[in-house]
């Protein structure tokens, strides 16, 4: 379908996009690629009056790394992650999910901070930026300030932004090479929206024991959260076919899927059992490259 | 709105809504109707162009987000009368049946071979898993960009 009608505004500085914003009285979006904007509005799912384009303001496409810290700037897209050098050394699960994400045309366009302020639960990046406790940084009327990532998604394609709120990049933890990570992800093709997917890390105590255990579950609870029954299995255990069995058995029992027709809650499941069951033997014969 | 951007080497200047697509654009402004619309969301892949060199979603881009942008469209691919190397081993493998996918398939692996010539066969059918085409089954489109391939890494030796 075609789009409704709507304004169109390009501002140049931040403090111009916010000052558009706070006058429309929350008519306004904010458009960044417009990868999930536009098919919501496609399909008259949104009809904004108007739309506030970031693609000229200067400063939002950046990423940094340095020895501990990432952080991608909200205009950041798929491609740029996929294309970044340093992003597989520093943080190698961000690259490795950042590849289901959409098909290679809409890699071109889709951004991280569209992709956040969406909060598609099926959607990959926001399930990496609760994963890895990241620090959503955002702008408003009353200046700049962060909000951890599990505090941003309140529930399916809800945030706790305000209407003249504007994500402007996101930071992370930068990770030490023995990090053990996997991310599973099953979808009917590769780049679809995932039925489900798990993203987990975690250490490994000199005692050989898991510390520190995150696992996180996308499209198959109402927000990315983490498991924390699943964590709970993990932590301070050794990974073996019976931590395995215990910390999926119970993902399968904690997470609360939806049912659509690509799956009903039984299936969601068992896949999420499956996916984490196989995301944890990825780790089993860690080396470190 | 006014917005102005170059296709295919011309310069050209239109006047559209801001909820005009770059799709809709360029098939009802600039009848450059080689541009197909389909699912009009973004997942069949039919009205991909090349814009700064970059494949994209036509019905997923504003025209005026469009300003100042060169694009591509398979208008713009052919000279006179000859078809690319891409183009012509399309039509020596058969990689098409309607034709509806085809200017979506053209662009896409137009824009994918020229920015990465040693694409590997799964690199091209990842890529082009994101164009749907209902006759051809794939293999026939396959082949054909893997017959073209050689014909972008010789370009970009030169």
């Amino acid at each position: 379908m075609k789009l409704p009608p709507f304004d169109y505004a390009v501002p140049t500085t931040l403090q111009d996009a916010i000052g558009l914003l706070s006058a429309s009285a929350g008519e306004a979006r904010v458009l960044a690629g417009g990868q999930s904007l536009l098919p919501v509005m496609a399909f008259r799912l949104a009809s904004p009056a108007k739309l506030v384009d970031l693609r000229l303001i200067p400063g939002l496409r950046d990423i940094e790394v340095d020895d501990s810290v990432v952080r991608l700037g909200a205009m950041a897209r798929w491609r740029d992650i996929a294309d970044h050098s340093e992003l597989a050394e520093a943080l190698p699960l961000l690259p490795a999910a950042v590849s289901h994400v959409a098909h290679y045309q809409i890699q071109n366009r889709g951004t991280i901070g569209g992709s956040l302020a969406h909060a598609d639960p099926a959607a990959e990046f926001p399930g990496i930026a609760v994963a890895c406790d990241a620090i959503v940084e955002i702008i408003g009327p009353g200046g700049l300030r962060e909000v951890a990532a599990a505090d941003l998604f309140v529930g399916p394609m809800e945030t706790s932004l305000a209407a003249d709120d504007i994500i402007v990049g996101i930071r992370f933890a930068r990770w030490r090479s023995e990090k053990r990570w996997a991310f599973q992800e099953f979808s009917r093709r590769r780049g679809d929206f995932a039925i489900a997917a798990i993203a987990l890390h975690y250490d490994v105590s000199t005692e050989g024991k898991i510390v520190d255990a995150h696992v996180v579950a996308i499209g198959a609870t109402d927000k990315p959260r983490r498991l924390a029954r699943s964590e709970a299995a993990l932590e301070g255990s050794v990974l073996d076919d019976d931590t395995i069995k215990r910390a999926s058995n119970a993902a399968s029992v904690e997470v609360d899927p939806p049912r659509d027709l690509h799956g009903s809650v039984d299936y969601r499941r068992s896949l999420v059992q499956t996916l984490l069951e196989r995301a944890l033997r990825q780790t089993l014969n860690w080396s470190a490259e | 709105m006014k917005t102005t951007f170059v296709v295919n080497g011309k310069l050209v200047s239109v006047d559209v809504a801001p909820r005009m697509t770059l799709a809709d654009c360029l098939r009802y402004e600039l009848g450059l109707t080689g541009t197909h619309v389909a699912c009009e969301h973004g997942v069949c892949g039919a009205c991909t162009i090349i814009v700064d060199g970059e494949a994209i979603r036509a019905c997923l881009t504003l025209a005026v987000q469009a300003e100042g942008t060169k694009i591509t469209t398979v208008e713009g691919l052919a000279g006179e009368g000859e078809l690319t190397p891409l183009q012509a081993a399309f039509k020596r493998h058969h990689g098409l049946q309607c034709g509806f996918c085809t200017s979506g398939m053209l662009m896409t692996l137009h824009a994918l071979l020229s920015e990465a010539p040693d694409s590997s066969e799964e690199r091209i059918r990842d890529v082009i898993s994101g164009n749907i085409c209902r006759c051809t089954g794939y293999i026939p489109i396959i082949e054909a960009a893997i017959e073209a391939r050689d014909a972008y890494r010789a370009l970009a030796r030169d």
